[in-house]
């Protein structure tokens, strides 16, 4: 794997993988591993951010920990230290029936597909609360629609790109909506306040 | 939902003399900060926090608080208020008007305010952001760790309104300080020199674009806020040609407070403390994190120089 690393200003490190399985296991050896003075770990498609406080953790001590962090990874994926949830949804999505059709499928095998294998998040960013999910197979790859919605329902359930998604707000959204889930994405009462980050497993249960 | 206690006009008595202030005039933005939320940017929360941080710490020191208490940061000026019991108050950032009870009072100095007397922060002539340290610190709830409004995640207390009532914590146990000597640096109102770290896609630009990007001056656009300062170039139109060897679309990557991203326009943006945690436009440079107070002061119109940092 190839590991670059760039200068992101004086609080933070940018690190540079070639590909999203990569990153999830950057992110993955560096949470397990994180020393005191890291502020944040910020994976993202195809780098993961590391923002410290300089005074604890200075720029260089950072590049190493990344560095060896990559070196010493294996190559295996584990599951194990992972918080995993579990998230019922109502296969009622408008786009349903399209996706089936673009995909050259049943209803029923769409959903077997979406319930049938694990997710993980991969990185968040676009709102809060809001995790990007992949999973083990590329079966449900969806191109975006053509028109976004101006306004996605919260707890809407969706695909687009390899990723599938839960809104936990409403907004704007250019998903293919399959389905409806009413689990608490976002709760800042709650601790964490987040259901999903980065590295949370993600098992959609079709509810009956 | 506002997290604040109301009070009509005439309705005073419920609060009088009470551990509060009472807002008669908000002014066009005035938010409760303290120095933010570290720790959610990968679930979707930048810092957020008081864009000048140096002042709040001041402001904070001055009256005896602990350096990260929340306090009012004031946009522009144009607030007032009742201060409901005696207390001890400290007022740092911009430079404008400030009032108890009608009488110029310092800046930058910890202030005794009597039962029921009105601070009042005129129209800011250098700078833009005050800040209004109360003893004991503003206890409005926190939102994750942090008692900080953030405009884009919408995390923290609403914008203060006329009529609302914040409350105010205890005494803390150190006294106010015996200030014999101190260093307080005005807002600068002239051209501003802002110290770069290249960014980490610096090298998806020409080589004499990036040489442009540092020789050009720039001026703060009228648009600019908590999220981010846009820059228009001064004379051409406003943007200037930054060429990229990379053309490629840029994936979605993580954002810090003093990236500047470069979209297709050619004018930059420098993100402050509530920007988006992630961005798809390259990051040409990143603001020395000691010069990045000086941008909560930067007025529209004002120009600014960039550097190599150090």
């Amino acid at each position: 794997m190839n590991l670059r690393l760039l200068p992101y200003g004086d609080r933070a490190v940018l690190a540079e993988l070639d590909t999203l399985q990569d990153v999830l296991a950057l992110h993955e050896a560096l949470e397990a591993t994180r020393p005191a003075g890291v502020l944040d770990v910020v994976p993202a498609a195809r780098t993961v951010a590391v923002l410290v406080d300089p005074h604890r953790m200075p720029l260089d001590t950072a590049r190493a920990w990344v560095s060896a962090a990559q070196a010493a990874q294996t190559g295996a994926r584990s599951y194990g230290r992972a918080r995993a949830v579990t998230i019922d949804v109502d296969y009622d999505g408008e786009d349903l029936p399209e996706v089936a059709s673009i995909l050259g499928l049943t209803v029923d095998e769409v959903i077997d597909l979406h319930t049938g294998t694990p997710w993980r998040v991969a990185f968040g960013g676009f709102a809060l609360g809001f995790g990007y999910l992949v999973t083990d197979h590329d079966r449900l790859v969806m191109p975006r629609r053509e028109q976004a919605r101006t306004a996605v329902p919260a707890g809407s359930v969706g695909l687009a790109g390899e990723f599938s998604g839960v809104y936990p707000r409403s907004g704007p959204g250019g998903w293919q909506l399959i389905g409806t889930t009413d689990a608490p994405l976002w709760d800042p009462n709650r601790d964490p306040a987040a259901l999903l980050s980065p590295g949370t497993t993600v098992t959609f249960r079709r509810r009956s | 939902m506002s997290v604040f206690e109301r009070v009509e006009a005439g309705e005073r008595d419920a609060v009088a003399d009470s551990r509060t202030l009472r807002v008669l005039e908000p002014g066009p933005l005035t938010l409760v900060e303290d120095l933010g939320r570290p720790g959610y940017a990968a679930i979707g929360a930048a810092r957020s926090g008081a864009l000048d941080r140096g002042a709040l710490r001041l402001a904070n020191r001055l009256v005896g608080n602990s350096e990260g208490a929340a306090t009012l940061e004031v946009t522009a000026g144009g607030f007032a208020a009742v201060i409901e019991r005696g207390l001890w108050f400290a007022i740092t950032g911009a430079g404008g008007p400030i009032t108890l009870d009608g009488a110029p009072i310092e800046a930058d100095t910890a202030v005794r305010a009597s039962a029921g007397s009105v601070v009042r922060i005129g129209t800011a002539v250098r700078g833009m952001r005050f800040y209004l340290a109360v003893r004991g610190g503003i206890v409005v709830p926190a939102e994750l760790g942090s008692r900080s409004r953030d405009i884009l995640t919408g995390l923290g207390p609403a914008p203060l309104r006329a009529g609302d009532v914040v409350p105010i914590g205890a005494d803390p146990d150190a006294p106010i300080p015996v200030v014999d000597t101190m260093t307080i640096s005005q807002p600068p109102d002239d051209t501003v020199l802002v110290g770069l770290h290249p960014g980490p896609r610096a090298d998806w630009f020409t080589a004499e674009s990036l040489e442009r990007f540092y020789d050009t001056e720039w001026m703060v656009a009228g648009d600019s806020n908590r999220v981010g300062v846009r820059l228009d170039a001064v004379g051409g139109g406003g943007a200037v040609a930054l060429r990229r060897v990379v053309e490629r679309e840029l994936p979605s990557e993580a954002m810090v407070a003093g990236a500047i991203q470069v979209p297709p326009s050619g004018q930059p943006t420098v993100l402050l403390a509530d920007h988006p945690v992630t961005g798809g436009y390259p990051v040409i440079a990143v603001v020395a994190d000691a010069s990045l107070d000086t941008f909560a002061q930067l007025r529209p119109g004002q120009r600014v120089e960039f550097r190599h940092a150090r």
